[in-house]
């Protein structure tokens, strides 16, 4: 059995009653809906930021806003995005499911899973309100680097990077939390090698989210006493070095693009096979590859400075170990297009957003191969090209991958079906529009417009003003993607236990919704 | 395990889950007022931001300092009572194993990042300022009096400093240090053979030992900053010297909290021979942060 003791004291106004439920609540399920929730707000936060700066770009010159600020949107919009979007999706989805995909009652530690979410807002207010300092937000990207971040940055620096730090005490815990529970509490039965894949790629991510994120901590604490302090991390000078902010940066900074995309391998690996209504094919390869990916991951981050002059055998290691990745990501789309391969498919949102997410994810990695051969990204380096990279692997990769996730679970969290129609409409312009938006990128970035730059050349100034359509287009799709799921929280026709007809595993042998306590007897698997 | 097990009446839940709990928004809160009197306490003690001053950041900071402590003293305490209520499954002791292990793991990666800065700068920064590799012109350019030596005495910037010898104080303090691992580990043994009189003996050292650490360690530093002029802000070299010293410092500074906690535990009768995972972790975390010493011994001080 599992010992309970009832959630919340009775007898006291609903609306104490209600604040008290989630301010106290050591449910997982619940747990999940809130960091799903916090990313969704934060997602419409960072989106319209994006938008922000995408209205200065529609036209060269300046005028909507100066340079400076700008530059502020840009780098709130990279770091809400990263921190505050895509992490706190997957982690939200790890809650929910991974107990009920390993048959577990709860995560391991369900005090502990509380405070990771509840610094979450915290550490946001402390980034964002950084806007209304003196001096304005941080304008040097998301990548924070020294300089630009010691000697010229503002003094809302210092609040950002006691934000980060906050965010990287929360990552750290919830990683520790998720590992312990697949560890520790998977039912009888239940092997290593027989865990859903969606729980093999979280178990990967949360062994990174352990490896990378104190070194995030490292390097900004490196930055706090370097503008306060006299010391000179990344001051010549001084003897220091600006490269070691990089090289710091981005041993944190490589492992972190896969924390945001491999849960989301996990959720196409999940979702293809149900709606194929085959086996996943090559079950163990996939294990392999995403491990590989993990370790590779470690070795790679120089590829982000190629342009930085590191001497030339560092350059070649760096090119090769980035394209040997690529191996392993290229089993994983084989995989996912041999599960399809003779399976009688359908179409249901899920899947469409799962497709988009194998399609487009492979325009980006293919980018991403063209960013990993040195001697081109010379030319490359710090250009849209990179921008139209990062969106292609992050947009329909880890949001695609999140929307597929919603779309695919929403009927076991909430007892009701969503708008079939409606969220094949949602999937279609998303894509449209995501091309018209970042499609165009590809061209300006190779012709040589460079980002972070609030102004432009005139020659870029058509697809510019395209990209900016987009992507006013792709945010009203967001907003009817918040409408769906509003609908189906709200109502909707009633979901089966098993919602889908190929769905198989432990999440769909319970109730749906899915009562508060589930598995407090553990099942057996066999 | 199989369901009569789970539902024989006696024993421990299968799993505890507790209570809905006012620890996390309580602590989570905590740290917030801590991280934001934080940063204005820097800002207004270092002047360098002249729109920023006052002195309420100070005291903003300590009042989160002391409420992320007590939320910390209560969590604990909590966790305490419920072991003894019988609540804690041989299974979730196993979750409490693994969740020590995987901190200290994210402890030692904090480490590395500052190890790679010093590798970085040692082997790769300062040699090509000295104009290394293809930095020749740079050298000429920049700073052509710049030498490569390592400790940086002369920053290319100008900065002076001499050395922190290896084999004076810290090398007292490793040897220190390296004791007190032993020292825990008697403790330990004699736990396991509840032997409790050589329990109090060794761990009461340990404490001490700790203590003696890091009463030298200050020692060092105004020998530091007073007689040698090595001061964080001179250069990489003691940039690296006090973050990689003064981190691991704190370390030990939780670590003695830790296992003077465990004393107090001990004292009162805690613990029995087979179930005393808090002492485990206590003296888990204090070889970590010895092993992160033989490091610092090695490269901060010794080559
Ligand atoms: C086949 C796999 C991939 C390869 C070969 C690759 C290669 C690269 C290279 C070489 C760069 C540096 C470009 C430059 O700054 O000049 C880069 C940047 C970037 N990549 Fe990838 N990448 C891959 C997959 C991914 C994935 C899966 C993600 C995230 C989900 C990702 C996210 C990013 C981001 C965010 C940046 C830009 C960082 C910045 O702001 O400077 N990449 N990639
Ligand atoms: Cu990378």
């Amino acid at each position: 059995m599992i010992a309970h003791a009832e959630t919340v004291p009775s007898g006291r106004n609903p609306l104490v009653k209600f604040i008290l439920r989630w301010l106290l609540t050591t449910n997982h399920k619940e747990i999940g809906t809130l960091y799903l929730s916090l990313s969704f707000l934060l997602f419409f936060i960072g989106g319209a930021m994006a938008l922000t700066f995408r209205a200065e770009l529609a036209q060269p010159g300046l005028q909507l806003m100066g340079a400076d600020f700008y530059n502020q949107m840009v780098t709130l919009h990279g770091l809400v995005m990263v921190f505050g979007a895509v992490m706190p999706a997957f982690v939200g989805l790890a809650n929910w499911m991974i107990p009920l995909q390993i048959g577990a009652s709860d995560m391991a530690l369900p005090r502990l899973n509380n405070f990771s979410f509840w610094i979450m807002p915290f550490a946001f207010g402390l980034l964002l309100s950084s806007l209304f300092m003196p001096g304005g937000a941080p304008n040097f990207g998301w990548t924070f680097y020294a300089p630009l971040s010691t000697t010229y940055g503002p003094p809302s620096t210092d609040f950002m990077i006691l934000g980060i730090h906050m965010m990287g005490i929360s990552s750290i815990l919830g990683a520790i939390n998720i590992i312990v529970t697949i560890f520790n509490l998977r039912a009888p039965g239940m092997t290593l090698m027989k865990m859903p894949m969606f729980v093999w790629t979280w178990l990967i991510t949360a062994f990174l989210l352990i490896m990378a994120m104190p070194v995030l901590a490292g390097v900004v604490t490196m930055m706090l006493t370097d503008r306060h302090f006299g010391t000179s991390f990344f001051e010549a000078s001084g003897g220091g070095d600006p490269l070691i902010f990089q090289h710091v940066f981005w041993f944190f900074g490589h492992p972190e693009v896969y924390i945001m995309i491999l849960p989301g391998f996990g959720i196409a690996s999940e979702i293809i096979p149900v709606f194929a209504r085959k086996r996943i094919f090559g079950y163990t390869s996939m294990v392999w590859a995403t491990g590989s990916i993990a370790i590779l991951s470690f070795v790679v981050w120089g590829h982000h400075m190629f342009a930085t002059g590191m001497p030339l055998a560092t350059e070649l290691w760096f090119m090769y170990a980035t394209m040997v990745i690529a191996i392993p990501t290229g089993v994983k789309v084989f995989n996912w297009v041999a599960t399809m391969w003779g399976g009688s498919m359908t179409f249901e949102t899920p899947m469409l957003f799962a497709l988009g997410f194998v399609v487009m994810f492979t325009i980006g990695g293919l980018s991403g191969l063209m960013l990993a051969i040195a001697p081109v990204d010379f030319q490359y380096h710090d250009t849209f090209f990179v921008v139209a990279h990062i969106h292609y692997v992050l947009y329909p990769g880890a949001i695609f991958a999140t929307m597929a996730a919603v779309y695919y679970w929403i009927p076991k969290w909430t007892g009701n079906m969503y708008d079939e129609r409606l969220g094949k409409i949602h999937f279609w312009t998303a894509v449209i529009a995501l091309n018209l938006t970042f499609f165009p990128m590809h061209f300006v970035g190779l012709a040589g417009m460079p980002r972070r730059i609030a102004d432009y050349a005139l020659p870029f100034t058509g697809l510019n003003t395209f990209a900016t359509a987009g992507a006013f287009l792709l945010g009203l799709t967001q907003l009817l993607f918040l409408y769906i799921v509003i609908k189906t929280v709200r109502g909707g026709p009633k979901a089966t236990d098993q919602v889908w007809e190929g769905a198989k595993g432990l999440e769909w042998t319970v109730p749906s919704p899915a009562p508060l306590h589930t598995f407090e007897v553990p099942p057996k698997v066999d | 395990m199989s369901q009569e097990a789970i539902h024989s009446g006696d024993g421990p839940p299968d799993y505890y889950v507790p209570h809905s709990s006012a620890l996390p928004i309580v602590g989570s809160t905590a740290l917030f007022i801590t991280a934001f009197g934080a940063g204005h306490f820097i800002q207004q003690s270092t002047d360098t931001v002249p729109t920023n001053t006052g002195s309420f950041g100070f005291w903003i900071f300590l009042i989160g300092l002391v409420a992320v402590a007590c939320m910390m003293y209560s969590w604990f305490s909590t966790v305490v009572k419920e072991s003894y209520q019988g609540l804690v499954s041989e299974k979730l002791d196993r979750s409490f194993r693994q969740t020590m292990f995987w901190f200290i793991v994210s402890e030692i990666m904090f480490f590395a990042a500052f190890f790679g800065a010093l590798f970085h700068a040692r082997v790769i920064t300062v040699p090509w300022l000295a104009g290394a590799s293809d930095n020749l012109q740079t050298h000429l350019l920049l700073w052509p009096d710049f030498a490569d030596t390592w400790p940086l005495f002369l920053t290319p910037g100008g900065g002076l400093t001499q050395a922190m010898a290896a084999w004076g104080l810290p090398f007292i303090n490793t040897v220190i240090l390296v004791t007190s691992s032993v020292t825990i580990t008697l403790a330990h043994w004699a736990l396991k053979k509840n032997s409790r009189g050589p329990l109090k003996v060794w761990l009461g050292l340990t404490v001490l030992l700790g203590s003696v650490f890091l009463v030298l360690q200050v020692v060092e530093y105004v020998e530091a900053y007073h007689e040698l002029g090595l001061t964080m802000s001179s250069g990489i070299y003691g940039s690296t010297f006090f973050m990689l010293t003064g981190f691991h410092g704190a370390h030990v500074t939780l670590g003695t909290i830790m296992l003077a906690v465990m004393l107090i535990r001990t004292m009162r009768g805690h613990f029995t021979a087979d179930d005393h995972f808090a002492f485990e972790a206590s003296s888990w975390y204090w070889h970590f942060v010895d092993v992160v010493w033989l490091g610092l011994f090695t490269f901060v001080y010794w080559f």
